[in-house]
């Protein structure tokens, strides 16, 4: 049996007094899930995300983390199991060189020295840290902040880690270097969650996908369930990818169904051929 | 006639170690629609930032070689008199938005050119009605969805007229939908205006094949630039990074080295070859 590792009941949230943000969000994370949460601008997905690590507290109903009610746990204590990796590297760094960056929420956990060193030579080693430790964070390019935002969570080792729109101003390499950094900390059993418009981007690299829609839950299914459903998609204000509207076109035209996953350019062409080997050997005989 | 014209342009930053643009020759036509790709850091900003000026009045740096609009040569011309020439929309349109109201706005440009106040009225009726927003007039821009001030960005450009309209990536912060909203309207501004068009953008799924020229960059160079179905379809433009449209990597999967017709861009130039192709295989066999 797979932790539930976050478990969010009939969660509804408003700043002070304003209108309800989230309107009755029941949710389930599990070890070695891997989710995308998407929906149009202001449905309420980075006020979801604030409840996982406790940075927000339900107005009404409950949201547990490894079991521990949020409203009863303090935020440091939560940030151990949930760490949040948020879309602008500047909010997240402060500190004077990038090892004290990464080093910092170790501190605050009280590891020993001897952890603290071991964990942070490792992990800028495997993030491509290890020539900049000594620099001020701030003076570097974007996609080093990022890592240096990465490295800086991922050094405490959380169980959940939530990614805020980590696609934004990333150009194609970057995102298959991304994806496949996912899909290795999945594979070690974390839960991954990804707030996200980049259809493209969960086609490729996410299992699961949650629509979010005006504070609601409006549906929850794998990825490829989710981003062939052009109604549904029209609705929270996404475009379907590129060959999932192209299987849509081939169906209507041709009336030929893919079937497999056809979201990836791999199982498309794999589809494709498969099916028109068959349809021309067919007429053949 | 030709509305931009670069002759062996090079740039390096003040403090900078790289030439940002090395040895960069182009001429762009009047009422061309031009896309520029390219993977991170490859210059493409600071390739823009030369063609309105911005570059060298406003950063400071090493210069080499010339730009000129429409024959004025950039770099001992004032960028309030290349503002009737080239304007300019940036990524954030937060950024751009300076006013408390949409009117007033639009009104910034066209009152800094010094004209009349009847013109300048005319030229606010204007620039809202063509781009569909004459219902925001009287709203505050900061609180408007991102796609909207995006349109008003584009709209207070418009209104001084320039000839040339440069975007660098306008859509980045604009979820799905959004985009497609504001890249459908520059396919029509360019139709209905003329105007030339310069855009700078990721997202090749929804722009590529309405565009009649790509220049692909790399490390400060250009490396290619032509048709787009040309120049995409090529091994070293795929291999960059730069987001090529899913159907048309499925389309060379599939059909690997032969030429079958134009190379689809869309899920419906894919759906018309696939379809093209399974008569054609059908009718043989």
């Amino acid at each position: 049996m797979r932790r539930c590792v976050i478990k969010v009941k009939d969660l509804w949230f408003r700043y002070e007094e304003g209108p309800w943000v989230l309107k009755g969000i029941n949710l389930e994370i599990y070890e070695g899930d891997l989710l995308a949460i998407m929906g149009p601008n202001g449905a309420g997905k980075t006020t979801l995300i604030k409840h996982f690590n406790g940075l927000l507290k339900p107005v009404k109903g409950l949201v547990e983390v490894m079991g521990m009610d949020t409203r009863k746990v303090s935020v440091s204590k939560l940030a151990r199991y949930v760490g949040l990796v948020f879309q602008n590297p500047d909010h997240q760094i402060f500190a004077e060189t990038v090892e004290e960056e990464v080093a910092f929420a170790l501190k605050n956990f009280k590891f020993s020295a001897d952890e603290v060193k071991n964990r942070l030579n490792k992990i800028l080693k495997e993030m491509g840290l290890e020539k900049y430790r000594r620099r001020v964070p701030f003076n570097l390019s974007g996609g080093e902040k990022r890592r240096v935002a990465m490295a800086s969570v991922l050094v405490y080792d959380p169980v959940v880690v939530v990614f805020d729109e980590p696609t934004l101003g990333q150009d194609l390499k970057q995102k298959e270097r991304l994806g496949k950094f996912l899909w290795r900390l999945n594979d070690e059993g974390k839960a991954i969650v990804v707030v996200t418009h980049d259809v493209e981007f969960v086609a490729d690299y996410i299992d699961e996908v949650v629509l979010l829609s005006d504070g609601k839950i409006v549906a929850r299914g794998r990825a490829q369930e989710i981003l062939t459903d052009r109604d549904l998609l029209k609705k929270v204000r996404l475009l379907p990818p590129q060959l999932a509207e192209t299987a849509f076109l081939l169906e209507r035209t041709l009336n030929l169904k893919l079937e497999g996953n056809f979201l990836r350019i791999d199982g498309f062409v794999d589809c494709l051929r498969r099916w028109l080997n068959e349809n021309i050997d067919a007429k053949r005989s | 006639m030709k509305a931009i014209e670069v002759k062996n342009l090079s740039f390096k930053y003040r403090g900078a170690d790289e030439w940002a643009l090395k040895d960069i020759n182009l001429e762009i036509g009047e009422g061309e629609f031009v896309l520029i790709v390219g993977p991170t850091g490859c210059g493409k900003s600071t390739l823009c930032r030369c063609l309105n000026g911005l570059i060298p009045h406003f950063y400071e740096g090493e210069y080499v070689g010339d730009v000129y609009v429409y024959g004025i040569r950039v770099r001992e011309t004032p960028t309030h008199v290349l503002a009737r020439y080239v304007g300019m929309v940036f990524q954030e349109p937060e950024d751009q938005l300076i006013m408390t109201n949409v009117e007033r706005e639009v009104a910034f440009g066209p009152e800094n050119l010094g004209l009349p106040r009847e013109e300048v009225i005319r030229r606010i009726d204007w620039a809202l009605e063509v781009l569909g927003i004459k219902h925001l007039r009287e709203r505050a821009p900061y609180e408007l969805s991102g796609g909207e001030q995006q349109k008003v960005a584009i709209a207070s450009i418009l209104a001084m007229k320039p000839k040339i309209l440069i975007l660098d990536e306008p859509t980045s912060s604009l979820d799905p939908s959004s985009a497609k909203e504001v890249l459908d309207l520059l396919t029509e501004l360019r139709e209905e205006l003329k105007v030339t068009i310069v855009l700078v953008e990721h997202r090749l799924e929804l722009i590529a094949s309405r565009v009649d020229r790509v220049i692909v960059m790399d490390h400060g160079r250009v490396v290619d630039d032509g048709d787009p179905r040309e120049v995409l379809i090529k091994d070293h433009v795929v291999k960059l990074g730069v987001g090529v449209p899913k159907v048309l990597r499925a389309y060379k999967r599939l059909w690997p080295g032969k030429a079958l017709g134009r190379p689809p861009l869309t899920p419906g130039e894919f759906v018309r070859q696939v379809v093209n192709t399974y008569e054609e295989m059908r009718d043989k066999s």
